[in-house]
């Protein structure tokens, strides 16, 4: 084993390489504002990840650069952009992984603009919810008598909804939507996700016509192209396409 | 000027927020939330522990209830907290992860049968009750006497805060997003809502409101290293101070925790050194034991953070571009063990740090954590200087973790006080009116305006990123772990000045809308008040208590010091808030102030305290029939909203 006192995180000590950030720039507030890219050289240092690298660049080179960071530690879902081509989580993305030094940025596509690399994945997930109505619906839920023993659940079924509600509605299957990119009503990966999980859910007791209701067309689970977009780039690693194909052959047995 | 009505608005979408928010919306108020960001993102998604509560199922809670979690709080709180609240939330702990189960959390299940465990660094085997199967299951936490910490896998924050917000959906209550309460709108001693700025378009909205609540979380981005999220900033603290008359409680209580990777913060649990991970310095050298002979790298979460910042004072830290820190070793636990049983340490590992922990050390250091002090209330959530405003969650200092709090008593006081304090909330709703006058609310927002237009229009002048990082330095080296009488003086002048240096910050980007560097301009002034509130706290607390260690004074010191710091800012040209003290009442605690546990016991008692243990005594003899709920109700009577008074049933006990 190497020393781990020298080596700690791979890159030598001294100076570290001059890494070229190319951001997509552009600030719909400002009247007569354009998109344009522009180039940030920062110097890499060891553990360097996305979220530092642009900090800096906020802090020392442009104040007015826009960024979403909330929990910086791939758990809040807030920081997902383009990473030289591939949705991904900013903050969980080091620097030492691209070897030309070349990291190309830009905003999601397929959600609301706000300014340079933040979009409003906050409206569009809302909608979402609202649509696909992602809460239990049941007695239990509308009136808890929470004094006494909590209705019993089996451990292995827990886990198994716990495994589908994992998705941090980062916004990355969105925009890596091939279906999406032609259907704007598209639900997309993120909404079926969420159907699987409260379909999955004892204490849910919305039956499969109630769900073909929602997602029994088109923009439902039938227009999937099944690109596995969604899945390639799901930051936490989630069955998206088990979870659609599931669901498309319980929709076709409804009618 | 525009301005938006509503009778309960919530200022925060974490936990804490949405669940006043769905007690308003409940009692049929018009609600409405305000959040930086959208809800799912606040930080109560980062909790990967667990939430206390009672509810006895697991074999290893047996015996469990309302009596041992309250004695765990009161003694982790190192007799610092409010005793009567610490019952209202004891007591309805149970009853919120119930509901939220309701509400769709994946709580994990007892599976009766046998089950491998390691219990002290042993392998044992515990046998879960078949009776039990299925009900919600509890893991082992720091400083409690059972296994009472709920869980979903290693996500309990995330799926908590998913069903909240899922809840608030479903109500259909309105959350504005990207929208910063910058002021509190008062009058008199009433608050009647928040001058708001919207992030992305800079205008400033009023909304008046019945009742206001901060449920903003806690201030720990003011230190330079943290676990906490970016948006940590303490602001719903700091536009209380900003009244004037809404006093803060309690700053100066500060958590670290020892093991937090660099240079990220992000938390390694304390299961790597449970499990039996080591800690070594700038010489592979294995330190704990020279300090603590006896508990290593177990001993209690305060003392590990402290030795580990001692050995780096001597020099002993690993040198880095992000500072000193120390190694994690867990390498000797073995491949299959780090990749089963310690799987998001192995993932953060690997994802932020680019090494492996089955061959690698992980570098670390302690770490801010913990916001126990908050904008100061009593029992019922409304803060003790204006009517109308309340706090909840991390935010508040409601006061149930003291000086210091329990794992997994935070995600659990979000809910509970919110499903608490949101029924005072909207008991005020229904017998108030909104009685604020429109130029009381205009000069209030021109007030905020002027603000925001001196910034812009200053053509040079301090940078706010230089200002940031000085505030976050001074408070990491001299009002961290350790605190002495000297460092917090040259913290507090050093910080002073900072604040009149702040006053004349330049901005490079001279634009009103959406506008980064303007936010932490802002944002960098207030936090300083915040810092020398703190500061000026741990300065004149001359004892050691829970998180707050002065080297100078080490003993806990009742006699003098069993009370809550408040802290008002009284003017805006003020450099330092002015101090004032709220005594705890030994008298009326249930249970009088003792010994913690760890170490020596070196407390200097008050004279109250050994009259206390008699009268208690006493009591407790003259009622030699009453079941434990007439005895504690014989020693501390509790108020409780009505629907929250009930018994909570146990499997086995029924509610006795
Ligand atoms: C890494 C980590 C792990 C943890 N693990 C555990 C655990 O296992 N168990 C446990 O009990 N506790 C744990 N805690 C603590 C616990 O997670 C937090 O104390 C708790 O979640 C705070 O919830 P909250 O609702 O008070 O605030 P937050 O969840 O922080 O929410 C604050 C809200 O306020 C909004 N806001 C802030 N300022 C403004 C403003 N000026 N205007 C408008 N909106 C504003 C934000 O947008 C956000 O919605 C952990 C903490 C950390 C850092």
């Amino acid at each position: 084993m190497s020393d781990p006192v020298t080596t700690q995180t791979g890159t030598p000590s001294g100076k570290g390489r001059r890494l070229k950030f190319h951001i997509l720039r552009f600030n719909p507030q400002l009247p007569g504002d354009t998109p344009r890219m522009q180039t940030f050289e920062v110097e890499e240092q060891s553990g360097m990840t996305i979220f530092i690298a642009l900090n800096e660049i906020r802090e020392r080179q442009d104040p007015s650069l826009q960024f979403d960071f909330v929990c910086r530690a791939g758990i809040c879902g807030s920081c997902g952009m383009v990473i030289n081509g591939r949705p991904d989580l900013a903050c969980r993305t080091l620097t030492a992984k691209f070897t030309d030094g070349e990291i190309t940025l830009l905003p999601l596509p397929a959600f609301e603009l706000i300014g340079d690399l933040s979009v409003n994945t906050g409206k569009f997930m809302r909608e979402m919810s609202e649509r696909i109505e992602s809460w239990i619906h049941g007695e239990g839920s509308k009136e808890c008598n929470y004094n006494i023993l909590e209705e019993r659940m089996d451990p292995d079924l827990a886990e198994a909804i716990y495994e589908l509600d994992r998705c941090i509605e980062c916004g990355c299957c969105i925009s890596a939507c091939g279906t999406k990119r032609m259907r704007e009503d598209f639900l997309g990966a993120v909404g079926f996700m969420h159907v699987a999980r409260f379909r999955l859910d004892t204490r849910d007791n919305r039956t499969d016509d109630d769900w073909y209701e929602i997602i029994g067309d088109d923009d439902g689970v039938f227009g999937c192209m099944s690109l596995m977009g969604c899945e390639d780039t799901c930051p936490k690693d989630l069955p998206h396409q088990t979870q659609i194909a599931f669901l498309r052959r319980k929709m076709v047995m409804v009618k | 000027m525009k301005v938006v009505y509503t009778d309960s608005l919530v200022i925060g979408a974490g936990l804490a927020g949405l669940r006043v928010a769905v007690a308003s919306k409940m009692r049929g108020l018009d609600t409405l939330i305000l959040s930086l960001i959208p809800a799912k993102r606040s930080h109560s998604a980062a909790a990967q522990g667990g939430m206390q509560a009672s509810l006895g199922a697991a074999v290893k809670g047996e015996g469990d209830n309302e009596d041992v979690h309250f004695a765990d709080t009161i003694k982790g709180s190192d007799w610092g907290c409010d005793q009567a609240v610490a019952r209202m939330f004891t007591h309805v702990a149970p009853k919120a992860v119930r509901e939220l189960a309701a509400w769709g959390v994946p709580w994990s299940r007892v599976r009766g049968g046998d089950h491998e465990v390691v219990i002290n660094a042993q392998r044992v085997t515990i046998h879960e009750k078949e009776e039990a199967h299925g009900l919600i299951m509890a893991r082992d936490f720091g400083g409690t006497k059972k296994w009472r910490t709920c869980y979903t896998s290693d996500g309990v924050g995330h799926t908590m805060l998913y069903a909240m917000d899922n809840k608030a959906i479903e109500l259909d209550i309105p959350i504005h997003e990207r929208m910063e309460a910058v002021a509190l709108i008062h009058e008199g001693d009433r608050c009647n809502g928040a001058i708001v700025r919207n992030l992305v378009t800079g205008e400033l909205v009023a909304y008046v409101a019945k009742a206001t609540t901060i449920a903003t979380g806690g201030y720990g981005r003011m230190y330079g290293v943290t676990t906490n999220a970016v948006i940590v900033e303490g602001m719903g603290a700091a536009i209380t101070l900003e009244t004037g008359k809404a006093p803060l409680g309690n700053m100066e209580a500060v958590q670290f925790h020892p093991t937090a990777i660099v240079p990220a913060g992000i938390l390694m649990t304390e299961g790597c050194r449970g499990d039996g991970g080591v800690l070594r310095d700038v010489d592979g050298y294995r330190f704990m034991p020279d300090y603590e002979p006896e508990k290593k790298e177990l001993a209690s979460r305060d003392v590990v953070s402290r030795r580990m910042t001692e050995h780096m004072r001597k020099g002993k830290g690993v040198p880095s571009p992000y500072g000193d820190h120390l190694w994690l070793d867990i390498t000797i636990l073995g491949k299959e063990h780090i990749e089963k049983n310690l799987r998001e340490v192995t993932e953060i590992c690997r994802s932020f740090l680019g090494i492996d922990p089955v061959t690698d050390y992980i570098p670390v250091r302690p770490t801010q954590h913990y916001s126990m002090g908050g904008v100061c209330t009593n029992y019922t959530g409304e803060s003790i200087g204006l009517r109308g405003l309340f706090a909840v969650g991390e935010a508040a200092c409601w006061d149930l973790h003291g000086f210091n709090r329990l794992g997994g008593n935070s995600v659990a006081e979000t809910v509970v006080s919110g499903m608490i304090v949101g029924e005072y909330v909207a008991d005020y709703c229904e017998k108030s009116d909104v009685e604020i006058s429109t130029h009381v609310i205009a000069d209030i927002m021109n007030r905020e305006r002027a603000r925001i237009d001196e910034l812009v229009a200053r053509p040079s002048g301090e940078n706010v990123y230089e200002i940031r990082s000085a505030m976050q330095k001074i408070l990491m080296e001299k009002v961290g772990i350790f605190r002495t009488g000297d460092k917090l003086q040259e913290a507090f002048d050093e910080l002073k000045e900072l604040l009149r240096r702040s006053k004349n910050i330049g901005l490079h980007n001279r634009i009103r809308s959406s506008n980064p560097e303007l936010v932490d301009a802002l944002r960098v002034q207030r936090m300083l008040k915040l810092a020398i509130t703190v500061t000026k706290g741990a300065l004149l607390r001359t004892e050691s208590r829970g998180a707050h260690t002065r080297e100078d004074y080490p003993e806990r010191n009742d006699r003098d010091w069993l009370k809550r710091t408040l802290a008002y800012w009284r003017n805006e040209t003020d450099e330092e808030p002015e101090i004032d003290y709220q005594p705890l009442d030994i008298k009326k605690m249930e249970l009088p102030p003792g010994f913690r546990g760890y170490g020596t016991d070196n407390t200097i008692h008050h004279p109250d305290t050994a009259a206390r243990v008699e009268e208690i005594k006493k009591i407790k003899e003259s009622m030699p029939n009453a079941d434990r709920y007439e005895i504690q109700n014989a020693l501390m009577p509790f108020e409780l909203p009505a629907k929250y008074k009930e018994k909570n049933e146990r499997i086995g006990v029924g509610t006795k």
